[in-house]
């Protein structure tokens, strides 16, 4: 009860707040600058020079706190050991290439990359092809959309629970080594197994994301103009090449963007390795390991934030590329 | 695959069929999950989910009544009583471990000395003798039966009344909603300002907030934490609401400006031409316009603050008392990582609000991922 209270007066002090600044900023701004008087017309432009800035003012302040200035923070930390008492160069980037979990982390995530994306996008790309194509296709979108609300440790629940095992002889309740003994195979214990088990775990990111390259993609399919279609049926083509050769081809922007879209994703996967095999048997993946420097045992901010940069070089392309496009369109 | 006339009705059979075992592949998992959450523990633990609907198979044992139990009947000696407890029903029956289940339900067993068993369908079993019983144990008698389906709302009861979901429910609804109102408040106004106002800088900032969408969370943990920390804020629901608030803006601000610059200009040049301030306008036309895009970026918000582990995990701490419902979730599956039941039952709990949120505002999510995506990306 206590803590509702302390929600509720924290959103009115917060939503008052933020309401008073805008307001009252604004209104002294029509005091100091009134745009009346012999000197009207100056007045205007000075307040219209200040307005946007008080318009943007706390936008900028926290995107400055809590973006920028934690990206370049984390840098000049990355150069300092554990505690930050001592400058040491670039010793912690020279220690992550000689280490094996940092290796093992960056195998991972490239296998994340070049696995998810691909086959989110093409499922997704299946899933809108058959959808729009049927009656209730409304509804069998929604329900492959739905994963997308579930959180990933929810997911991680649902996943773990279908890799269940129980021993060669016993009831299996987990529902993949159930099919897999009654075609007379053996249980597996499937997150342990080596090198297949990473991809138990992009199944779970998989199923997640199909649901959002579905409904870009089934947007970008119907934006397709009839006419190319049609001249292609009329001119003998059968449907998978009028699917592969007319339609995939116009939307090909679009893929690019569900794919950089979930190369993000994939990039700072962490709760999903983290809930299911906390970066065990061969799982680990850059944000857990730098998760795990972070905060398991004594910390070491020196290597942590070597990781986060690591991964935020990672992530530069597509931010450059993002940039470039956005930019291209404001045009 | 021909496509020609004749042939339509057999693809689009084909395209039906394939839509539903897609569908079904994809609903399967939080189905298992459903179900599960309403079967009692040794449901879980002896059948998977999928055989709940069709009653589960069970096998054990029970001893017969001993000699003392014996009555004389027309000449024979006679031990009665009943094999199965409850509603259940018998499937078969035995007397060895070896073959538990040699006999149907009706059959008649002979022991040897004489003695013979039958056990009938509702669990009644008959042992006769022409000797008199003379052993101190009962025999034992192996049952296969079967418990028709059932489902409880026990787990539910269990979970919400002890086990601290009730109280992670809360702090989750704590740390979510002035998370997801006041970015929408302050990004409103930044989208505008770059919408519509005319300043030095503009195209920069625009751009710098694309570059920021794609910042790796962790990138901003460590520094984030010793900044609260200098500042004397610590860990603490204000701490996540101002880091939820930085994180979201960057997506809020790119909504709200890509929807508010598709506004109308002749409607903001007459406003400006009557006299209204820049702060009327914003008030009186361009929020009130731009409700699809602040309900589509308020769910955005919701679902992931409310699905989020990390940022609560680090700016909220991990006593039992400060967890959300992702950690305490995260704690059960390593704790209690067996008990399917109450794991099943939380995590049911902990995705029904988004998923409920989600069916009901639906368009605007799909809305909102078209505008960030199609458009700009």
């Amino acid at each position: 009860m206590e803590l509702l209270w302390l929600a509720v007066s924290t959103i009115a002090i917060g939503v008052f707040g933020c309401v008073a600044w805008f307001w009252g900023s604004n209104w002294l701004l029509d005091r100091a600058y009134p745009p009346k008087g012999d000197k009207a017309g100056d007045n205007i432009r000075r307040a219209n020079q200040i307005r946007p800035w008080l318009f943007l003012g706390p936008a900028l302040i926290f995107l400055t706190m809590y973006l920028v200035y934690p990206v370049l923070d984390s840098f000049w930390r990355s150069l300092f050991n554990s505690n930050g008492s001592r400058f040491v160069g670039t010793d912690n980037y020279t220690w992550l290439m000689r280490d094996a979990k940092f290796r093992e982390s960056m195998l991972n995530n490239m296998l994340w990359l070049l696995v998810v994306p691909v086959l989110a996008t093409l499922f997704g790309l299946l899933a809108a092809q058959l959808t729009d194509r049927i009656k209730w296709g409304n509804i069998g979108k929604s329900l492959i959309f739905m994963p997308m609300a579930i959180s990933f440790v929810g997911a991680g629940v649902i996943w773990k629970f279908i890799y269940e095992y129980r021993a060669s002889g016993e009831t299996q309740i987990g529902l993949l080594n159930w099919i897999v003994t009654q075609f007379g195979g053996e249980p597996q214990i499937w997150l342990t197994l080596p090198g297949w088990n990473n991809f138990f775990l992009m199944i779970v990111l998989v199923w997640i994301q199909t649901g959002f390259a579905m409904v870009i993609l089934s947007a970008a399919l119907r934006g397709i103009p009839e006419e190319t279609i049609e001249a292609a049926i009329l001119d003998g083509a059968s449907p998978l090449q009028v699917f592969f050769k007319i339609k995939v081809p116009q939307i090909m922007g679009t893929i690019a963007v569900v794919w950089t879209t979930v190369t993000i994703v994939v990039l700072k996967v962490f709760d999903i390795v983290f809930v299911m095999t906390n970066g065990q048997w061969g799982t680990q993946v850059l944000a857990n390991l730098m998760y795990d420097w972070m905060f398991r045992g004594t910390p070491d901010y020196g290597r942590g934030s070597a990781i986060a940069i690591v991964l935020m070089i990672l992530v530069t392309p597509i931010m450059v590329w993002n940039i470039y496009n956005a930019r291209k369109e404001v045009r | 695959m021909e496509g020609m006339a004749g042939q339509k009705s057999s693809l689009s059979w084909t395209v039906n069929i394939a839509a539903f075992l897609l569908v079904l592949l994809w609903t399967i998992p939080t189905l298992g999950l459903f179900v599960s959450s309403f079967r009692d523990r040794d449901q879980i633990s002896t059948s998977g989910w999928w055989q709940s609907f069709s009653g589960s198979e069970q096998t054990g044992f029970v001893r017969s009544g001993t000699a003392e139990d014996q009555v004389q009947q027309d000449g024979l000696y006679v031990i009665e009583g009943s094999a199965l407890e409850g509603t259940q029903a018998l499937k078969a029956w035995g007397t060895g471990a070896r073959n538990p289940a040699e006999f149907q339900p009706g059959d008649t067993a002979d022991l040897g000395d004489g003695i013979s068993l039958t056990v009938a369908e509702d669990g009644s079993y008959r042992m006769t003798s022409a000797q008199p019983f003379e052993m101190q144990r009962g025999e034992r008698i192996f049952t296969t039966t079967v418990s028709p389906p059932s489902f409880t709302t026990e787990n539910y009861n269990r979970v919400l009344t002890a086990g601290g979901l009730g109280r992670a429910f809360m702090n989750t609804m704590t740390v979510t909603i002035p998370a997801t109102v006041i970015p929408i408040l302050i990004a409103a106004f930044a989208a505008y300002a770059l919408a519509w106002m005319q300043f030095p800088g503009r195209a920069v900032l625009t751009a710098a907030v694309v570059g920021l969408l794609v910042v790796p969370l962790q990138v901003a943990l460590i520094p984030l934490l010793r900044l609260h920390n200098d500042l004397g804020i610590g860990k603490g629901y204000l701490g996540i609401w101002l880091a939820h608030t930085g994180f979201g803006l960057p997506l809020a601000v790119y909504l709200l400006r890509n929807y508010m610059v598709g506004l109308p200009r002749e409607i903001i040049e007459s406003a400006r031409v009557d006299g209204a301030t820049e702060f009327q306008i914003f008030r009186r036309i361009i929020l009130p316009l731009s409700f699809p895009a602040l309900a589509s970026f308020a769910i955005f918000q919701f679902l992931w603050v409310w699905n989020d582990l990390l940022v609560a995990t680090v700016f909220l701490g991990n006593t039992r008392e400060q967890l959300v419902m992702t950690g305490l979730l995260r704690e059960l599956m390593g704790s209690r990582g067996g008990e399917w039941e109450i794991l099943a039952t939380s995590a049911f709990i902990s995705i029904a609000v988004p998923l409920l949120v989600f069916f009901a505002m639906q368009k605007y999510l799909v809305r909102g991922l078209l505008a960030g995506s199609v458009k700009g990306g």
